[in-house]
């Protein structure tokens, strides 16, 4: 009988694999891409053990299609890449935005453009993964820094896309996705799992698209195959999901599927704060940046600095509320990132002036070192 | 008994988007008089579309429907169908849809055999777009891309699909309407990735600029120019240059990708039985 | 969700053999044209419409051959049926 937890050693993706489906995962569909490969591969083996389904498609496009129909059955569905399979798939993302399929696509970053550096990694998607598709979307970005991390963050993931019926973009980086580290894997009864909520009227008066028969902005969603005959469509649509253009419909749809962003952030903003309560200056990083940062942060404070680490596991919605109280007491933030800088862009917007933020940038193909952030915290 | 169509259609949602006289109408009611003779449970039919002229069907139909993005309703419907065996998912989309930005989509699903009735409105253009050649565009045609004449050649897509590993393929058109529907129900009975190219008039883009000023012109050379599997077996290959073929043209019997993924189950259940 | 397919009844009475919807038919004459005995005809701008019923077979072609959906055949054997008329469905002209 399995104790309480299990603890096992794991790589970042096989974790990420085992997390969705202790989150109840049931199909995948994906294409061969380094750095994410295992993931697929992981769960080609352990899908069909628990009932769930796998497919290698023809390509990105056809992966995260196919998620977005298995979605419609009522199956929780992921699919997962790298970034030019991310490309790929923009398009068939926001489709799942505006017509509110829940789904989750994981991209391990690897150094871009194009084919880059495909074994090394990155963090230079993180604008793509907000902004990769066109038209205003509701999307959820989450970044783990470590394999456990990856493990509990996936399994919210889902939470947020079936709750919020939205798209989930989970970055990892090439590091996080290949590196192996202890995981307690929790029973798999202690794990918050949450489901979409289904209609409760009978066929005929389901409307696909009717948020007020939900909480309003989430309209509850029923599976294909069980009565409900319903219509699902990319082109703008009224609350029966029938194409419209008519200008009051185009804009409370845009309106209302936005709007998700703010409702949801509080319950999908996942931070951590090191040693900020007295910090002096701050490093804001996320993904495996952020354990460099906390090295650099105990080794700061080791040599006398008043320095404090903030965590970003949620990077969209961006935690402004986070950034901008730091800024009023800290001196500067540091933001090491493996791009040209991205979200420091964010962090400046949110400091509002009030501090220093400083952006520390490697775009070489080797992770970001404990030192290299230190160096930039004594020079402040 | 037959249904009269309207049991099949979200009436409220009617008339049409497509323009008078548009073939793809023709095609619509053979394909709902098929699902009709095999007397499917509308609660347990899936119709999946891409983008287009013909993929604005699905919205009119009184199933489970779904319209996707351009190009990739196979892929759509390879989710669904894994997901949901049971359920009888259907494709309707353009040539445009299925056999250009598709393409891709449409030859692995063949391959795999998934067990997805697909139907081509096949008018040789791009309708919704209002007129570019297609890849089943003839030669020569004219077209808002081809000013100066279509330089390319049109795909054999029944060919091309049967290569791919599909368990039927067959043609039809709008002008034989009947015998399309029974084509269509028999694709829809295979169990395996069945293709029927439904041969479908543009008045208004493909017919305006060809020389066929209306439906009735086009639904005439249709006629003229249809010929049986065995008639064509009759005729030489320049007789035949200018012809279409119709009817079933190739089938097969080939595992179904479904049931084949249900020895997987059994041999993962088979592996967590050994190491426990 | 939608209401299921039929939603209005129009009771026929015997004679009328070809029900057109004149909200749904675009007026294409593909079943003045196709008709085997020339039973329908269509004003000019107008729709489709039976003129002379009494020549009608029942054989189906301009059902079949309806590229708006808009023409249901009315079985011979029951003279009053009720046939799924359409929303908004007007029993033709005469």
């Amino acid at each position: 009988m399995r104790s309480e937890t299990s603890i096992r050693l794991m790589q970042g993706n096989e974790a990420c694999a085992e997390g969705a489906v202790a989150a109840g995962m049931r199909f995948f569909a994906g294409y061969p891409i380094t750095p994410s490969t295992e993931i697929a591969e992981h769960l080609a083996a352990i899908l069909p053990k628990v009932g769930g389904k796998f497919i290698q498609m023809e390509d990105e496009i056809a992966s995260i299609s196919a998620v977005i129909g298995a979605s419609l059955t009522g199956a929780k569905s992921m699919t997962a890449t790298s970034g030019p399979g991310f490309s790929l798939k923009q398009e068939s993302i926001g489709f799942a935005a505006i017509a509110e399929v829940p789904c989750v696509i994981v991209n391990v970053m690897r150094v871009g453009p194009s084919t880059g550096v495909p074994t090394a990694p990155s963090q230079a998607d993180v604008m793509q993964a907000r902004w990769g598709t066109h038209g205003d979307h509701p999307v959820v970005v989450l970044c783990p820094t470590s394999v456990a991390e990856t493990y509990t963050l996936i399994v919210e993931a889902f939470n947020i896309s079936e709750r919020w019926r939205i798209p989930v973009i989970f970055l990892m980086d090439e590091v996080v996705g290949h590196m192996r580290e202890k995981v307690e894997i929790p029973d798999s009864g202690k794990l918050k799992i949450v489901n979409r909520a289904y209609p409760d009227c009978e066929p005929e008066d389901y409307l696909p698209f009717d948020a007020d028969a939900g909480d309003g902005v989430v309209p509850p969603m029923a599976d294909f195959g069980t009565g409900y005959r319903f219509h699902v469509t990319g082109l703008t649509h009224d609350r029966t999901g029938f194409p419209t253009t008519k200008r009051p419909e185009v804009d409370a749809l845009i309106r209302r599927l936005d709007s998700k962003i703010d409702k949801a952030r509080q319950e999908v903003t996942f931070v951590d704060e090191v040693l900020t309560d007295d910090a002096d200056i701050v490093v804001f990083a996320y993904g495996i940046t952020a354990r460099a940062g906390a090295k650099a942060v105990r080794d700061a404070r080791a040599s006398g600095i008043a320095a404090g680490l903030l965590k970003a596991k949620t990077l969209w919605p961006f935690p402004d509320e986070y950034v901008e109280r730091i800024a009023q007491k800290a001196r500067a933030i540091v933001v090491p990132e493996m791009n040209m800088g991205q979200l420091v862009h964010e962090v400046e917007r949110a400091s509002k002036g009030k501090t220093k933020v400083i952006s520390l940038t490697r775009v070489d193909a080797e992770p970001i070192s404990p030192s290299e952030i230190l160096s930039v915290l004594k020079e402040v | 008994m037959a249904k009269p169509i309207t049991y099949y259609l979200r009436t409220d949602k009617m008339p049409h988007i497509w323009c008078e006289g548009c073939g793809h109408g023709i095609v619509l009611g053979a394909v709902l008089r098929a699902i009709d003779s095999l007397d499917l449970d509308k609660d347990n039919v899936c119709v999946v579309s891409g983008i287009g002229c013909a993929s604005r069907a699905p919205g009119y139909l009184d199933f489970d429907t779904l319209h996707t993005t351009h190009g990739r309703a196979l892929a759509f419907a390879t989710g669904i169908k894994m997901m949901k065996p049971g359920l009888d998912v259907i494709v309707l989309a353009g040539d445009g849809d299925l056999a250009a930005i598709g393409g891709n989509h449409l030859i692995h699903a063949a391959r795999r055999n998934i067990n997805i009735t697909t139907i081509c409105f096949n008018n040789s253009i791009y309708g919704m777009t209002s007129g570019q050649y297609s890849p089943m565009t003839p030669t020569g045609k004219i077209a808002t891309t081809a000013p100066y004449g279509h330089i390319e050649e049109p795909f054999d897509l029944c060919e091309l699909v049967f290569a791919a590993g599909a368990s039927l393929v067959g043609r039809g058109a709008a002008y034989h309407s009947g015998p399309l529907s029974r084509l269509i129900a028999k694709a829809i009975a295979t169990d395996g990735f069945a293709f029927v190219e439904a041969v479908s008039q543009c008045p208004t883009y493909f017919g305006r600029r060809n020389k066929m000023k209306n439906a009735l012109a086009m639904l005439d050379w249709q006629k003229e120019h249809a010929v049986t599997k065995k008639a064509a077996s009759r005729l030489s290959p320049e007789e035949l240059a200018d012809k279409f073929v119709i009817g079933e043209l190739g089938t097969r019997t080939r595992p179904e990708y479904t049931k084949r993924y249900e020895s997987i189950i059994a041999a993962a259940a088979k592996e967590t039985d050994e190491n426990v | 969700m939608q209401k299921s397919g039929n939603t209005c009844r129009a009771m026929v009475e015997n004679g009328r053999p070809v029900i057109i919807n004149d909200k749904w038919c675009k007026g294409c004459d593909i079943c003045v044209s196709f008709c085997p005995k020339n039973v329908l005809e269509r004003p000019e701008g107008g729709k489709a419409r039976v003129a002379r019923a009494e020549d009608c077979t029942r054989c189906g072609i301009c059902e079949i051959m309806c590229p708006d959906l808009a023409i249901q055949v009315v079985p011979a054997n029951d003279k009053k049926k009720e046939i799924s008329g359409t929303q908004g469905g007007s029993v033709d002209a005469k």
